[in-house]
């Protein structure tokens, strides 16, 4: 059944279809499953289950900040009943280490890698599961014992109080703070198994990508989907070494007294800890060569989906797609060079900064290449506003806030006052809760009938979206203006300082923002497992949409494809004329001629050409 | 509905841009009188603020416009098939080349301005002769240390050096530089009316300078987490003429040192209080 087609990358594809053999018992079905598919369902429970516990963190936080020192409403109580269910110093500076840990380390990266890279690579290219089925399985397994010590370091000993940078020396000695004992070491080894669930992964995704693509798969063919993540993966692969280092060296300095970190003469608690030599920058450099290229670990592989969505919402192929691959490597490229923008106050050498200020510049460049790529999509464009098409352009109005406050902040003088206070904070939650987040929103709207061969409902999913867009600008815009008055972040009482008295009330329109934002995830939840049972039966291509993944059955069975795909040209062939239909399929070899009227003739079938009208 | 939907997108950088327009107006906008910084840099750089926010406020607004009459027309869309175009090469070139010029002017803009903010080389060369302070945050206070009148500050204490907490004296108009340290964890001297931000890190002495050009006590807080007393390192710096400051440091001088005999400053006495605190 399989004829070995040529493929056109000279790389002999892999056309053994593990498929069709027994689906085992429950347990090895879905639980300890080698299938990407139930792996990927396996991460996306997962992933939401985290995003309340992060949500419920943020809430606390949040909390605190429009009523300091008031009892926790319902839980409070129940949680400290000591303090008379009020959040204490310690313990605020747990939660929003927490919150941001759990969002990032165990929702943003996950979702996005785990769930959707897991869904969609072999799906989209053609092959019938990852090239390292048992790796995969293994990557899953991995975020568990992560939890397990984010959770100790939380329930047991006190709680990591160091922030999520984990900067030294708070976070590298002991005695330092209150959290800084076991915790820490704790959460060192919960990053360390995010990693390496991480890393395995992204070995996975690349090998996949490069060896098992279908027949005519060139990389020229593939969705924007899989470019951002196989980008994604490469970024993974060649960062995230550094950080596990990093954390090694923090771990031995904890245990074993190494001292890179911290120099000598501290005098920490009214004692002097130990001799030293080392030096905080260190980590530094270290924790941002990972981190900033982390913030695209958690963008570029939506901006693959929101390209592949919004061209198949508008029923027009996406505008610019070799520009939109060379962006996105500009991006991955350029991330790599300006992790310093996170040190401009930090004591590195200010002539450096110059440097690292002119890439960061440079950086904005390719973002908004993408942004006029994406509007142009939409121009001309067929739109009906169902809760994919608004949760892309969700995303599109939450990235370009991102990305304009990323302007001032590249700015080095502006960002110097800007660092560390609440301008950040909105930078940072219009780009991974605006853009990802709505991203991850239209992401499972779309390929949840690909998931569990059923529809989402569309009633439920729009107010959903509307609610969550309202409270997300509610909560987050104002935090700009709290940034430009100087609010510092991280500051469990604001209100201690004279500048800062009059800001409560802003922040108490935000919190009750969060709330809203937050109670509207009800909803999310609410439609995906009702629609898990109940959900209208989806056919194989609900969307009309082009790419590979519609031609398989929904759901896929254990190895994909009836029979291996072949494929004939780029993946977003809208607004043609295919019959009755206006748009062709991959495998879909050719259709009608197009009316004169149209300009490019003659690249109807082949947009491996870039075309200009 | 889809016009509905248009609206909607439409409002939000609508009163993104009218509450951007009225922040200055109702007080959400730089802190200290008329959002005015108490500093000649500070100016400058609200001043490179002000030239951003009109840039990305252009963008955003154009971008924005663009993407919302899109929508519009693409819901008005009745035809059978939407445009079929696969991009434009003349486009893809004008949207990367003016979004390219406008960055690398910005760059290039603030480059001097950073240099006279923090390259040493560029600092005023009174200021760098003679710190005015030695500066230690720790946690979760603010320690200052001031050379004896008429002495320079020197690296390591002197006998005759004056102490304070949580309250630093500086003459205005004139420039200062500061030496910052830290001697436990790191922190970060944040000085919002004068738009001065910098990390002490363990180890290093940072020199930081600044000039304030108005009287006035402002609030000097700490913008690096450094413990959960993060949020309680509360300072002011008091801008004050000449002829004040002078006075300060010699009723410093006369509380240190009241016998007149100019032992050793007893340096560790005045946090014994906070120690015991903990
Ligand atoms: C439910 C919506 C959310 C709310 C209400 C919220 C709220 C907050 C607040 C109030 C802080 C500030 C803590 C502080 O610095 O004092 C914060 C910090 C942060 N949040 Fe969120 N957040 C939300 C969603 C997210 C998501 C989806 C991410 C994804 C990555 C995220 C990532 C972060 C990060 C990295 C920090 C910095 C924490 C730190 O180190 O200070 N947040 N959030
Ligand atoms: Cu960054
Ligand atoms: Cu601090």
């Amino acid at each position: 059944m399989s004829v070995v087609h040529p493929s056109p990358t000279g790389l002999q594809p892999i056309l053994k279809p593990q498929a069709h053999h027994a689906p085992g018992n429950f347990f090895t079905k879905y639980i300890f499953s080698t299938d990407h598919k139930i792996i990927a369902i396996q991460f996306l429970f997962t992933t939401l289950l985290m995003l309340i516990v992060g949500g419920a963190l943020a809430l606390a936080v949040r909390w605190q900040l429009a009523f300091p020192w008031e009892s926790m409403p319902i839980v409070g109580p129940w949680l400290f009943s000591a303090e008379a269910g009020q959040i204490s110093p310690e313990f605020y500076t747990m939660l929003f280490t927490m919150h941001a840990t759990v969002m990032i380390f165990l929702v943003i990266i996950p979702i996005l890698a785990g769930t959707f890279g897991n869904l969609l690579i072999p799906l989209m290219i053609g092959a019938d599961d990852m090239a390292f089925p048992k790796l995969n399985m293994l990557s899953y397994w991995f975020i568990w014992p992560a939890i397990i010590c984010f959770g100790m370091s939380f329930a047991y000993a006190g709680g990591p109080a160091a922030g999520w940078t984990a900067y030294p020396v708070l976070a590298d000695l002991a005695q330092a703070a209150p959290g800084s004992g076991t915790a820490q070491t704790l959460w060192l080894l919960g990053v360390t198994f995010v990693g390496f669930s991480s890393m395995m992964g992204s070995i996975n995704y690349m090998t996949t990508i490069i060896n098992m693509r279908a027949p005519g798969m060139t990389f020229f063919r593939l969705p924007l989907t899989i470019w951002g993540l196989f980008i994604t993966a490469i970024l993974q692969a060649f960062a995230l070494p550094v950080l596990t280092a990093g954390g090694f060296m923090q771990v031995t300095d904890r245990l074993l007294g190494t001292c890179f970190f911290y120099p000598s003469g501290l005098i920490i608690n009214n004692a002097d800890p130990t001799i030293g030599g080392g030096q905080p920058l260190l980590w530094q450099h270290l924790f941002w060569f990972y981190s900033h290229p982390a913030v695209y670990i958690m963008l570029l592989p939506v901006m693959g989906m929101i390209s592949d969505m919004l061209s198949c919402m508008v029923r027009k192929p996406i505008f610019g797609y070799r520009p939109m691959i060379f962006s996105m490597s500009a991006i991955a490229s350029l991330g790599f060079i300006v992790w310093g923008h996170h040190m401009f106050t930090s004591g590195m050498n200010p002539a450096v900064g110059m440097a690292f200020m002119v890439a960061t510049m440079m950086i904005a460049l390719p973002s908004a290449v993408k942004t006029f790529n994406w509007t142009a999509t939409v121009w001309g464009g067929k739109v009906e506003f169902n809760t994919v098409t608004l949760n892309c352009i969700g995303f599109l109005s939450m990235f370009v806030v991102g990305g304009l406050s990323g302007i001032f902040m590249a700015a080095i003088p502006v960002d110097v006052y800007f660092h560390d206070t609440y301008f950040i904070v909105a930078h940072f939650h219009y780009v991974l809760f605006g853009a990802t987040l709505f991203g991850v929103f239209a992401g499972i709207q779309f390929w949840f009938p690909k998931m569990f061969g059923r529809m989402m409902n569309e009633k439920l999913g729009k107010t959903h979206f509307l609610l969550t867009f309202i409270g997300a600008n509610g909560t987050f815009f104002p935090m700009h203006f709290l940034g430009m008055q100087g609010m510092p972040r991280r500051y469990a009482d604001p209100y201690l300082h004279g500048y800062l008295e009059h800001l409560l009330p802003m922040n108490q329109f935000m919190t009750i923002s969060a709330i809203l934002m937050g109670s509207a995830q009800i909803l999310l939840f609410i439609n995906i497992f009702y629609s898990m049972f109940f959900g209208p039966k989806a056919g194989r291509n609900p969307w009309n949409a082009t790419t590979l993944e519609w031609t398989a059955p929904s759901p896929p069975p254990h190895g994909n494809f009836d029979e291996p795909p072949i494929i004939f040209h780029g993946p977003n062939e809208y607004a043609v004329h295919n019959g009755d239909k206006d748009f062709l399929l991959q495998t879909e070899k050719e259709c009608e001629p197009p009316k004169p009227s149209d300009s490019e003739t003659e690249n109807n079938t082949d947009n491996d050409q870039e075309t200009s009208s | 509905m889809g016009k509905g939907w248009c609206l909607f997108f439409l409002f939000w950088p609508v009163a993104a841009v009218v509450s951007c327009a009225m922040a200055p107006m109702v007080g959400w906008s730089f802190p200290y009188d008329n959002a005015q910084a108490a500093s000649n840099l500070g100016i400058r750089i609200d001043g490179l603020f002000y030239l951003i926010l009109l840039v990305t406020a252009v963008v955003f607004v154009g971008t924005q416009a663009v993407l919302v009459y899109a929508l519009w027309r693409g819901s008005n869309n009745r035809d059978e098939r939407a445009t079929y175009t696969h991009g434009n090469h003349k486009l893809e070139l004008i949207w990367s080349i003016i979004p390219g010029v406008i960055l690398l002017f910005l760059a290039l803009y603030q480059m001097n301005l950073w240099a006279d903010f923090r390259i040493k080389k560029y600092f005023p060369e009174a200021a760098v002769k003679a710190p005015i302070a030695e500066v230690t945050a720790r946690q979760f206070e603010w320690r200052f240390r001031y050379p004896a009148i008429g002495k320079k500050l020197q690296p390591k204490p002197q006998a005759d050096d004056l102490y304070s907490v949580n309250e630093l004296h500086v003459p205005f108009g004139k420039p200062v530089m500061i030496q910052l340290r830290s001697e436990d964890v790191q922190h970060s001297f944040f000085l919002p009316a004068l738009r001065i931000k910098q990390d002490a890190l363990p180890g290093l002495q940072i020199p930081v300078w600044f000039e304030a050009n108005k009287e006035g006590v402002y609030d000097l807080v700490c913008a690096e987490l450094c413990g959960w007393g993060h949020y309680k390192m509360k300072a002011h710096v008091i801008v004050e003429s000449e002829a004040d400051y002078q006075n300060y440091l010699k009723n410093l001088t006369q509380q240190q040192f009241y016998d007149g005999l100019g032992k050793i400053a007893a340096n560790e006495n005045d946090s014994e209080s906070e120690a015991t605190e903990k």
